[in-house]
């Protein structure tokens, strides 16, 4: 019985958040629809939030660029197939490793700022604040931040996609002896520009899902900095299943078999 | 006989397993101070966030100048709350902006005041607060005091009907005690508004109070004016206000 009763209740605090998550969403939309936007607060979020990020998507993406056109450079070319490095390293830099890397990155980084941002604004009673002003904490503070992301995401992925392709053609370079001209030619004839509009369509929605989870998670923090801890935790954690999930669910419907 | 400008009717309120209200009614009076005292956790501050829709009764109902503003949509509260303004027991200023534009947010968002003009009431918001030529810099680079004075102007700064005090008083040293008290009184009389305030100094509920309402174990077990407060033969009333250790209240 204690399993049913534990289950039960799980299933409850699921459908819990899911809804908290939905109906915070749905009321940023309302403001967004009906241009209730501060513009001014979605420039400053949109820097602090994207701008800021640029080095560590840079490095991070540069990095597995580098290593995987290092894994599959050296074995391509045994196999006496190097012509085709430069189209797997660009197919999986602009469909799935530049919008995941950047989405998993900048929700570890922006994520974590918007709940503990929030959080700590609602244990100093700033949220409470706001609303006794007769101003909404959605309209005030989530509408910027997931502006924001969704409109600073896929910049960052474009620049994922870049960095981890030019990392990927200067590794395959040193170490395969491919040439740039073979790297570049393969990624031509591999990748399509609509894969790379596809790629980034799903920045959009782990920029959503970023900052709509952030922002959940830092208003329902209680319990003073303890609480703003395990927020900013949970919505990192969060955030990063999600962006999991919604990336498999995205590319099987935008990418299907092909 | 006194308007009412709210009413708190039979309300129930539970945090978790922790009921902090149970059946409580209270008159809040027209264009009085109305002090609320009690124990530490006895729900004052729960109160006050009744009064402006923050906090929603587990039961009961809860009217503002005869609305009843228990099931009142988030919408219509953001209206109500334009009215009402609500000093903070640390203030809450938002830590991001300057304290002039923490006093001027309200004007900002909520009328269509030019900016010089809206310059020009925060100044003197802040001027009548003793906070004068303020307005650049940040909360952390003020006192405590300096803090709940600007948490002050903030909650006046639109001529709300009603001011509601959390804690307005608590940690700081006597005289800035007595200045803050002193600008209670006055905010209400310029205002011609509403005062409720939640504390736990005696000496200034004595100086600022119309009315006083004591809440213990989850309801109001006394309420009148300061002199009758000081004479209630209520052993509660009494050890509270003497600050016994001995009586009906359990240490």
């Amino acid at each position: 019985m204690k399993v049913l009763d534990d289950v039960g209740r799980g299933t409850t605090s699921v459908f819990a958040y899911a809804g908290g998550v939905a109906e915070l969403l749905g009321d940023s939309l309302r403001f967004v629809v009906t241009l209730r936007i501060r513009f001014r607060e979605t420039l400053d979020q949109a820097y602090l939030l994207g701008v800021q990020s640029w080095a560590i998507v840079l490095l991070t993406s540069l990095f597995t660029g580098m290593v995987f056109s290092l894994e599959s450079a050296v074995q391509a070319v045994s196999y006496g197939v190097g012509n085709l490095v430069g189209g797997a390293v660009a197919f999986s830099a602009a469909r799935e490793l530049g919008p995941m890397l950047s989405a998993v990155v900048v929700a570890g980084r922006t994520g974590a700022a918007i709940a503990a941002e929030l959080g700590s604004m609602v244990v100093t009673e700033q949220i409470e604040a706001l609303q006794s002003l007769g101003l909404s904490p959605t309209r005030m503070l989530v509408v910027p931040r997931l502006l924001a992301l969704v409109l600073m995401l896929p910049l960052l992925t474009v620049l994922a996609d870049i960095v981890s392709i030019v990392g990927g053609m200067w590794v395959a370079q040193i170490y395969a002896h491919i040439s740039y001209e073979s790297f570049i030619d393969s990624a031509r004839a591999v990748l399509p520009f609509s894969d790379v509009l596809k790629g980034l369509s799903k920045s959009l929605v782990f920029g959503a899902i970023i900052a709509i989870i952030g922002a959940y998670q830092g208003l329902q923090t209680r319990g003073g900095a303890a609480g703003v801890g395990k927020s900013t935790t949970a919505a990192v954690v969060t955030s990063i299943i999600l962006i999991f999930i919604f990336n498999f669910a995205l590319s099987y419907i935008i990418f299907g078999a092909s | 006989m006194p308007n009412t400008y709210a009413r708190l009717d039979d309300v129930s309120v539970r945090y978790g397993p922790k009921i902090v209200m149970q059946n409580l009614s209270l008159d809040i009076v027209e264009g009085a101070i109305t002090c609320i005292i009690g124990l530490s956790g006895a729900g004052k501050s729960t109160i006050l966030r009744l009064l402006n829709g923050l906090k929603k009764p587990d039961s009961g109902r809860v009217f503002v100048k005869g609305r009843d503003i228990t099931d009142m949509h988030e919408r219509e509260l953001v209206e109500l709350r334009r009215s009402i303004g609500f000093s903070f027991q640390f203030a809450a200023l938002f830590d991001s902006l300057s304290v002039g534009d923490n006093v001027a947010l309200p004007l900002r968002e909520h009328t269509k005041m030019h900016e010089p003009e809206i310059a020009k009431i925060v100044a003197a918001t802040l001027d009548s607060v003793g906070l004068a030529h303020v307005e650049e810099r940040f909360p952390a680079e003020l006192s405590g005091g300096m803090i709940k004075r600007a948490g002050f102007a903030r909650a006046v700064v639109t001529n709300p009907e009603v001011v509601l005090y959390d804690e307005p008083t608590t940690g700081l040293d006597p005289i800035i005690t007595h200045v803050l008290t002193d600008l209670i009184v006055k905010l209400r009389e310029r205002l011609n508004g509403t005062a409720v305030v939640v504390s736990h100094d005696l000496e200034s509920i004595y100086m600022m109070a119309d009315y006083i309402a004591m809440l213990f174990e989850g309801a109001i077990v006394a309420y009148g004016t300061v002199d009758e407060i000081r004479r209630s033969p209520n052993p509660i009333v009494q050890q509270f206000l003497q600050g016994s250790e001995v009586g009906p209240i359990p240490i």
